[in-house]
Formats: C-alpha cells, structure tokens, sequence
C-alpha cells in the first residue's frame, strides 16, 4: 500500500487559493470551516513563498494521540481519518495538531465545538465508501474511485502534490535538479519526521 | 515642408531602437543562466529556529489559521499524554495508599471520651448549603474531568467506543454547566468561612502537635477550624479559583487567547484539578470514614459536644460564652 503525502513545492505556488476553492466545492465544506489554506510568509517582502496547508496526515498523529475518545484511526493508506459519530468536539486536536487542520463549526452553548471537521485527503470516513451518508459527514471519497485529492489534481502550477510519499518526493527532486533552486518540503519534518533530500 | 521632418524624425527612432538592441545584446549575455531564487527565501527550519512557529498572512476570514506550523503542539502532546497521567495517577494513587496506610496504622479516631448525651451546632443550614453546592459540583467536575484524562485508558476499553462517546459527551455538558455552581459556592464559601481561616499562633502550636493525628489522647487546641482544615479551605480557594480561571478560558476558545494561551491554561487546569483532587480525597476521608462523629458537621450541622470539646476546644468556649451555656442541648430533645 502506498503511504500517502502532501507536498507543497512553495517555489511554485503562486497563492492563487484554488486548491482552497476546490476543495470546498469538492466537499460543500459549511462556511467558516476550511480544510486547506495558503499562507504567505514574509508577504510583500523579498523572499516571499506561498504554501498550501491542509493536514499532512501524519506519522505517529498527534491529534489521534490526544484524542480522549480515540475518534481518529489511519487507512491503509496512512491516511488519518476520524469518526464523527465519536467525537465529542473537545478541542484538544486542534491544540496538538502542528498545522492548525482540525476545524470546529460553531455549535451550541458557549464557544463550544461541534463535530470535529478536517482533511480527508478526499478518503471520505468510517461509513461505506461514497455513500451519501459519507458524503454528507465528510464528502467525497475520491480516493476509492481511484483518484488523487483535488486540490492537487486542479493546482494550476503543480506546485502541490498529492500521492505516494517516495513517488511526490522523487518528482520534487527532479524538479529542483532540474531548475536548481527548491526551498524544501515545508512542514514534512514536522509531520513525517521526514525530509527531501536533494 | 512637413513631409520631411517627420521622416527625418522616424530614421532617428529607428537609429535609436537599433542602437538599442545593439547595445543590449552583450548585456543579456552577461546574466547568469540559472539563478536560486531560494538563496533569497525564508527557509522553513531557520523560521522555526527563530520564533518557534511559521506564521504568515493568510487571506481567508480566519485570521487563526496564520500560523502554518507550531510545533508547540508536540510539547502539548506529551504533557497531555505523558506528564499529566502520571503526575495524576501518582498524586491521586499516592494519597489513596497514604490513607490506607494511615488507617492500618492509626485505625478510625474515635471519641476519646465517648459520645456525650449533648449535641452542639457547628454549621447552620446556610453554610451546609455552600458546602454541598462545591462539594457536589466539585465532584461531578472531578469524575467528568477525570474521564477526560483517563477515560480512554480505563474507561473506553470496558464499554466500547460507542458508550463511552456518549458518556463523555454527557460528562462535557455536566462539566460546562456544573462549572457555574461550583463557582458560585466558591464565592459563598469564601465569604463565609474567610475570618475563621485567617492563621493565627493556635495553628502553630495545632502544627507542632501533629494535630493530634498521629497519636491517640492528643489534642491540641482549636478555634472554629484548625490549622488542617484551613489548609483545605485555602487549597480550595486558590485551587478553585485558578480552576475557575483557566476554565473559562477553556469554555470560551480563543476569545482574546491565542493557541499558546489556550494549550498553558488547559495545563494549569489539569494539574491543579488533579492535585486538588487528591487533596480532597484526604479531606473525604477525615470527613467520614476516618473519624468518628465528624460527618455530623455537614449532615445535620450539629455535633457531639465531646467531638467538639476534643478537635474544636476554643471554638466551644467561645460558643458557650457566647450563649451562656445554652449553645449545646441535650440529645433526648431531637
Ligand atoms: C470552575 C469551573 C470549571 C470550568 C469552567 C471548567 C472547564 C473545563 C473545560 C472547558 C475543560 C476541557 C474539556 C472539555 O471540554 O470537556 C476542562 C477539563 C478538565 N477539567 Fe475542568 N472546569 C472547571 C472546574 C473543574 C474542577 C473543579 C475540576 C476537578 C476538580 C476540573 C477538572 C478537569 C479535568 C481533570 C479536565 C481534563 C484535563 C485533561 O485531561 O485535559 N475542572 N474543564
Ligand atoms: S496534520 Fe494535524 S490533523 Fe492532520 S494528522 Fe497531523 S496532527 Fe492530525
Ligand atoms: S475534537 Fe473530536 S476528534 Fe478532536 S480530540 Fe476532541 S473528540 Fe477527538
């Protein structure tokens, strides 16, 4: 089984948010509520980049680690999923997750949170594969019909990639072999103790 | 006439655009053929060597989600995983053996001079009232807190993800709802109890003596509450207040607080409500089990006048100047 990653060639993205778009669409991700962002480093200053953020789906997830109803579990895939039949809308991912993935709709009494909402990696949940009810809980799950994430899919630049961690990885490397230049796979030594070695 | 000047003035453009070119031709040779724009660029480990986070600008109306990568969340993780179980389970696991060895060794203290046939009124109705309002909202926050820390390890296991979902999605309601009585009879508690618990030199010598815990027939003498129970009052006190504090931090997210702020409180409120918790236990203890006539206090409110005249020796004295003698009465009345 492959063990699926993202990575965000910043050298390339342009923070044009249509991987932030599709997704929504993709998914009909309520308001307020976004499972990937661009945020832009150093913005309007020399040595400006633009990464994409969604959650990375990581090794050993903190989240799941958290978790005091133990909602999460990971695919064959390596992709960090949760339940949200289970969750009880603590917060506590959200504290523990490097990236700032988990999502809260505002619900009820207080601040409090609703049903914790994410990154699938287009994986859909717990329910069966691209029923409705998974639909609706998580959204597409275009992984079972054979297809990648769409916000990588749609990036206009490839500057973000989704797929089998040694495959991105390696197509990255070509990339900055070939143009001489890359400022790293960000936030892969964060999520997969990890890095792109060139 | 015109004609002219003007073709005259287009050869000169022309003359200018070639010169142009002419000259700019070994100009675009010089440049390099590659460069590294990422020489220039932020580089995403000297970001996080720095300030420890990568933060930015970001053009959704979630002005949070800024911050790309914070690894304090890794800290968070091991404290919440790690550090707080154990300091947890030991405080709490500890002050249980504690206790049981105390009462292999020591045994219940009893009335040293037997039940008197006279009953004496300790706590009226008012202050019974304040102590079960925090003593009960104290303890369901604390089992529902509990479930929180430990729940998964202990709980989850036994009755299955489904059940224990609905129970900690129960356990979080009474948790957000009973935090509001429990703050409440802190406020009353302190405003009725806080001139009886100010220390004075009778706590030192009630110190000295061990409080009379260790060794039967020794009691050393007390006002309303001795020096152990003001040690309890002031736990509660500064405990629950720092519980209130970090709480409704907790029960309001990022009102004002940032992520940093939220993952500090909610350490703060799992570490005092766990030694707290243990606190009490001991306080529980005493209170029932541990000593003979002590319930009475906070059950009916009144108490053996011999109970009284052994742990509260001063307290009696004044009561009884106070009502000329009339503050005890005889038991036969009831
Ligand atoms: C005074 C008002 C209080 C407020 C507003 C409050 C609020 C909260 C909140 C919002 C949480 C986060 C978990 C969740 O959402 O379910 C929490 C956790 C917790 N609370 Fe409280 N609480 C209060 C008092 C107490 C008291 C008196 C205790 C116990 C003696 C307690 C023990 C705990 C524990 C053990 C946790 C879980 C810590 C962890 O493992 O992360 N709390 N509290
Ligand atoms: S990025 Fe955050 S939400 Fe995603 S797996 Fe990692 S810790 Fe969990
Ligand atoms: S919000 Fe939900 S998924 Fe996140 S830690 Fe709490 S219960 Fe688990």
């Amino acid at each position: 089984m492959a063990r699926m990653k993202f990575l965000c060639d910043a050298d390339r993205c342009i923070e044009c948010n249509a991987c932030v778009t599709a997704c929504k669409n993709e998914h009909e991700v309520p308001w307020g509520i976004n499972r990937r962002r661009v945020v832009t480093i150093n913005d309007g200053k020399p040595g400006e980049r633009s990464i994409s953020m969604a959650c990375m789906h990581c090794t050993d997830a903190p989240c799941a680690a958290v978790c005091p109803v133990n909602c999460f579990y990971t695919t064959a895939d390596a992709v960090v999923l949760h339940s949200k039949d289970l969750c009880i809308g603590c917060g506590y991912c959200f504290y523990a997750c490097p990236f700032g993935a988990p999502q809260y709709p505002r619900v009820g009494n207080f601040g409090s949170r609703g049903k914790m909402d994410k990154c699938t990696y287009c994986a859909g949940g717990p329910e069966a594969d691209s029923s409705p009810v998974e639909y609706a809980k998580y959204g597409a799950n275009r992984l079972a019909e054979g297809k990648l994430p769409l916000c990588a899919e749609m990036c206009s630049t490839k500057a973000l990639l989704a797929g089998d961690g040694d495959i991105i990885a390696q197509i990255y490397r070509e990339r900055v072999l070939k143009r001489g230049y890359g400022s790293g796979a960000w936030g892969w030594r964060t999520a997969y103790k990890d890095t792109v070695n060139v | 006439m015109r004609m002219p000047i003007l073709l005259w003035r287009r050869c000169l453009a022309v003359v200018a655009l070639l010169g142009l070119v002419l000259l700019s031709g070994p100009l675009a040779a010089q440049q390099p053929t590659s460069v590294n724009p990422t020489a220039a660029s932020v580089q995403e480990q000297q970001l996080l060597q720095q300030l420890q986070a990568v933060q930015g600008r970001i053009s959704i109306p979630d002005q949070r989600a800024n911050v790309l990568i914070q690894p304090a969340g890794q800290d968070w993780r091991a404290f919440h995983q790690v550090t707080l179980p154990w300091i947890g389970a030991i405080a709490i696991l500890g002050m249980l053996a504690v206790l049981v060895l105390f009462y292999m060794s020591r045994g219940k203290i009893m009335i040293d001079s037997g039940p008197s046939k006279q009953r004496i009124v300790r706590f009226n109705s008012f202050e019974r009232f304040v102590h079960w309002l925090t003593a009960g909202s104290f303890m369901l926050l604390a089992l529902t807190g509990l479930n929180i820390t430990f729940g998964k390890f202990l709980l989850l296991p036994v009755i299955g993800p489904e059940a224990f979902t609905a129970l900690s999605q129960a356990g979080k309601y009474v948790h957000n709802y009973l935090s509001f009585p429990f703050m409440l009879g802190l406020v009353f508690m302190f405003l009725v109890w806080v001139v009886h618990n100010l220390p004075n030199a009778v706590d030192v010598a009630w110190l000295k003596a061990g409080g009379g815990l260790l060794k039967k027939g020794v009691h050393p003498p007390a006002k309303k509450f001795n020096a152990g129970q003001k040690l309890i009052f002031w736990a509660v006190i500064v405990g629950g207040v720092g519980l209130s504090v970090t709480g409704l931090i907790l029960l309001f997210p990022f009102q004002g607080t940032s992520i940093a702020d939220m993952q500090l409180s909610q350490m703060i409120h799992g570490l005092i409500s766990l030694v707290l918790i243990a606190v009490m236990i001991a306080h529980i203890y005493i209170g029932s089990v541990g000593m003979e006539g002590a319930f009475d206090a906070m059950g009916s409110g009144e108490v053996d006048l011999n109970w009284a005249k052994e742990h509260h020796s001063l307290w009696v004295q004044e009561e009884m100047k106070k009502t000329g003698g009339a503050g005890a009465r005889a038991q036969a009345a009831e």
